[in-house]
């Protein structure tokens, strides 16, 4: 039995489908990742592994119950942090940390032992009993991380964990997260719209878009599959008609697409198309603008499935963004 | 029990270290008591009539004596001489007097005639209790001429006499049991309504949905916390305003304990109907867009300010469902009377059952699912 199965989950607002038929297992000890952009329906797809949100069809099990059925058994399984920072800014590190050890039913005994030990381990330690509201948003996310495991849960559910966070918290966020799993032994389900992200942290990655589940394996095994072994970014003085069907007849190219005037040529032979393609521009009369040949990345991957760049989503979901109602942080 | 208390336990520390709550919650019902209590509780003063002598005679010079006398000691009002009755009522129209007294032609002539003589009082009736209260003044100050003054030998129709059961009641000890439901009431609109659904939009209950607690647990924490709120500021609020109001004893333990008595019922029934209206609310504009509302619509009808005989009907029948109608009589009835405990269990009562419905009905409407 595999820790979380889901079958053909669907979710519709209406008559939008947020998240479509949807299929996949993660196997004990996985990190399985959600990649997708801005209203991709990852966070649906997690509100309805987390029992938040019931599935309008299909099912999903978690560690063998039914995440409507049995609910409550998969309450208290599972780890969850949501993709908005939800650490209450009035109380300190501690208290937030108390109220959900007591939401969970951890003995008394054991709370003060198990919180002073996961805020040491996510580097909170001496912000105990500090209030929330004089912390950084990454030592935030890392208090929600702490906070997300205090009932000692084997299943680890992360909705963006790093969004909005700067480089180097991200980076830090990431290592307690891999750290955490190695010495907890945790399956952990993450979802994320940066790609280094799934690439780093990741065992297996399911693209997600438009609700659907375009691609799924591991990192390298995805990026194996697409065509091309470099990508040659390149944009010209001019373009004469015809172009995007020249360049794909140079040697060794798989794929060209085309966006703003830029090409994306994917090819099996970066130096060699790259030789070609000066001498068709010299053919057709005009320049190389710009050129850039790169390994392939999961971000190829991405165009590879969905025909677009994952940077190019519509911005961010403002579903919850009540920011212009606070004070900032 | 133990989830219950941990949102219990999230609430009051947060209350614990921004204590605006309590301060929003106090200082509104303080300022309206002190505003309010004095702006409508003391009797109209220095008000001005004119007095138009057309008679001359000595009924008249009677008239204008006992005018001049309750210019001189009650100072409801003082009295200014005018030869003509068309300027007086144009000064009255200007607003630089507030009455016109008229004593018209033959007035000394029908006294002793015994012709049923007359006297005119013009009035600004676009302000009644100007009006009114000259018109009681004069009325009496009339009643006594016939009385005492030259026709003694006129019998008294009627004679009325008010007796007061519980000594003199200045407006602003009537005013102050509502004061201190209003304090109640409005820690359950910032708690109950504002952060509730703040906390709702910014994500918190997501987090306290996906750990085990029931829909039970949460809304009984959220309840007994805002009650408990609730309580604190009822409970300083009425020796403060005993204070204030000039309620003797603020201290006085059996009755802060009966007090207690209808605040906690009091402090439940506002909160627990707060989280039924706000129960399938996410916008956080809603709960402030509805408060001057729904302040209106429950502290007013509810007799805080003006007692309810005097409503229409169906402004009666908002005060018959309204727990401020309950909590203020309450209230009123332990601050102003004193009273045992039997003239407050009605009141007790119905705040109970209105607790426990609006409790079942969030309960029902409460969806665990986001
Ligand atoms: N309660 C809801 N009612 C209606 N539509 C919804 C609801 N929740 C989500 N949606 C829609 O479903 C789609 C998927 O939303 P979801 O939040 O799952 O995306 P996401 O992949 O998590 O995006 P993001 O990266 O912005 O978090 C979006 O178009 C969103 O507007
Ligand atoms: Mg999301």
């Amino acid at each position: 039995m595999d820790d979380i199965e889901v079958e053909k989950i669907t979710k519709r607002f209406g008559d939008f489908t947020a998240v479509d038929e949807i299929s996949f297992t993660v196997g004990h000890g996985e990190t399985f990742g959600l990649l997708g952009p801005n209203g991709a329906g990852k966070s649906t797809l997690i509100r309805m592994l987390t029992t938040l949100t019931p599935p309008t069809a299909g099912s999903a099990r978690v560690l063998g119950h039914d995440v409507v059925r049995e609910a409550g058994a998969v309450r208290k399984s599972i780890g969850v942090i949501p993709q908005v920072m939800t650490s209450d800014l009035d109380l300190t590190a501690e208290e937030n940390m108390t109220i959900f050890a007591r939401l969970y039913g951890v003995p008394k005994d054991r709370r003060k032992h198990v919180i002073r030990e996961l805020l040491a381990a996510v580097q909170l330690a001496d912000w105990l009993d500090k209030p929330v509201r004089t912390f950084s948003g990454g030592m935030r996310r890392r208090l929600e991380i702490a906070r997300g495991l205090v009932h000692e849960p084997k299943i680890f559910f992360l909705d963006e964990p790093t969004t909005g966070l700067d480089p180097v918290s991200r980076v830090a966020v990431w290592e307690m997260i891999e750290q955490l799993k190695r010495e907890r032994d945790l399956t952990v389900l993450i979802t994320t719209h940066y790609l280094e992200e799934a690439d780093k942290l990741c065992n297996r990655v399911a693209i997600v878009d438009h609700g659907k589940l375009v691609a799924l394996d591991s990192p390298l095994k995805l990026k194996a599959t697409i065509p091309g072994n470099n990508v040659l970014e390149v944009s010209f003085s001019r373009v004469p008609d015809g172009w995007s069907e020249t360049l794909r007849a140079l040697p060794e190219v798989s794929q060209v697409t085309a966006t703003d005037h830029v090409f994306r040529i994917a090819s099996n032979n970066g130096p060699r198309t790259t030789v070609e393609l000066f001498e068709a521009a010299r053919r057709a009369d005009i320049s190389v603008a710009s050129l850039s040949v790169q390994s392939t990345t999961l971000d190829d991957v991405f165009v590879h499935y969905t025909g677009r760049q994952l940077r190019d989503a519509p911005q961010e979901n403002l579903h919850y963004d009540m920011s212009f109602m606070y004070k900032p942080r | 029990m133990q989830r219950v208390w941990a949102i219990i336990e999230r609430d009051l520390r947060k209350f614990q270290h921004s204590p605006f709550l309590m301060f929003a919650s106090l200082v509104l019902p303080l300022s309206q008591l002190v505003i309010l209590g004095y702006a409508f509780g003391g009797n109209l003063k220095h008000l001005k009539v004119g007095v138009v002598d057309q008679d001359g005679g000595m009924g008249a010079v009677k008239v204008r004596e006992m005018l001049q006398a309750v210019g001189a000691t009650a100072k409801t009002f003082s009295t200014v001489d005018y030869s003509n009755l068309g300027r007086a009522v144009s000064d009255l129209r200007n607003g630089r007097l507030n009455g016109v007294v008229d004593i018209p032609p033959h007035f000394t002539r029908d006294l002793l005639a015994r012709a049923d003589p007359r006297l005119g009082l013009v009035v600004d009736n676009t302000d009644n209790f100007t009006a009114s209260t000259l018109e009681g003044t004069l009325t009496s100050l009339v009643n006594d001429y016939y009385l005492n003054g030259i026709d003694a030998r006129r019998q008294p129709t009627l004679q009325l006499k008010t007796v007061e059961v519980y000594g003199y009641t200045p407006y602003i000890k009537f005013l102050f049991p509502g004061i201190i439901a209003l304090s109640i009431f409005i820690t359950a609109m910032i708690g109950g309504g504002i952060i509730f659904i703040d906390d709702k939009a910014r994500g918190l209950h997501e987090g306290y949905l996906v750990t085990p607690i029931t829909k039970t647990e949460l809304i009984l924490g959220f309840n007994l916390a805002g009650a408990f709120k609730g309580v604190l500021a009822g409970l300083v609020l009425t020796i403060f305003g005993s204070l204030i109001a000039g309620v003797p004893h603020p201290l006085d333990p059996m009755r802060t304990f009966k007090m207690l008595l209808v605040i906690c019922p009091a402090a439940t029934a506002f909160i627990s109907m707060m989280f039924l209206l706000m129960v399938r609310i996410s916008d956080p504009l809603v709960p402030r867009a509805i408060f001057g509302v729904l302040n209106t619509l429950l502290y007013f009808p509810s007799g805080a300010v003006y007692p309810v005989n005097a409503f229409p009907r169906w402004m009666r029948v908002i005060a018959t469902v309204d727990p401020f109608t309950y909590a203020v009589h309450g209230f009123r009835t332990l601050l102003l009377k004193n009273t045992g405990f039997g003239a407050i269990a009605g009141d007790v009562a119905f705040l109970v059952v209105f607790s426990v419905i609006m409790t079942a009905a969030a309960t029902a409407l409460f969806q665990r699912t986001v």
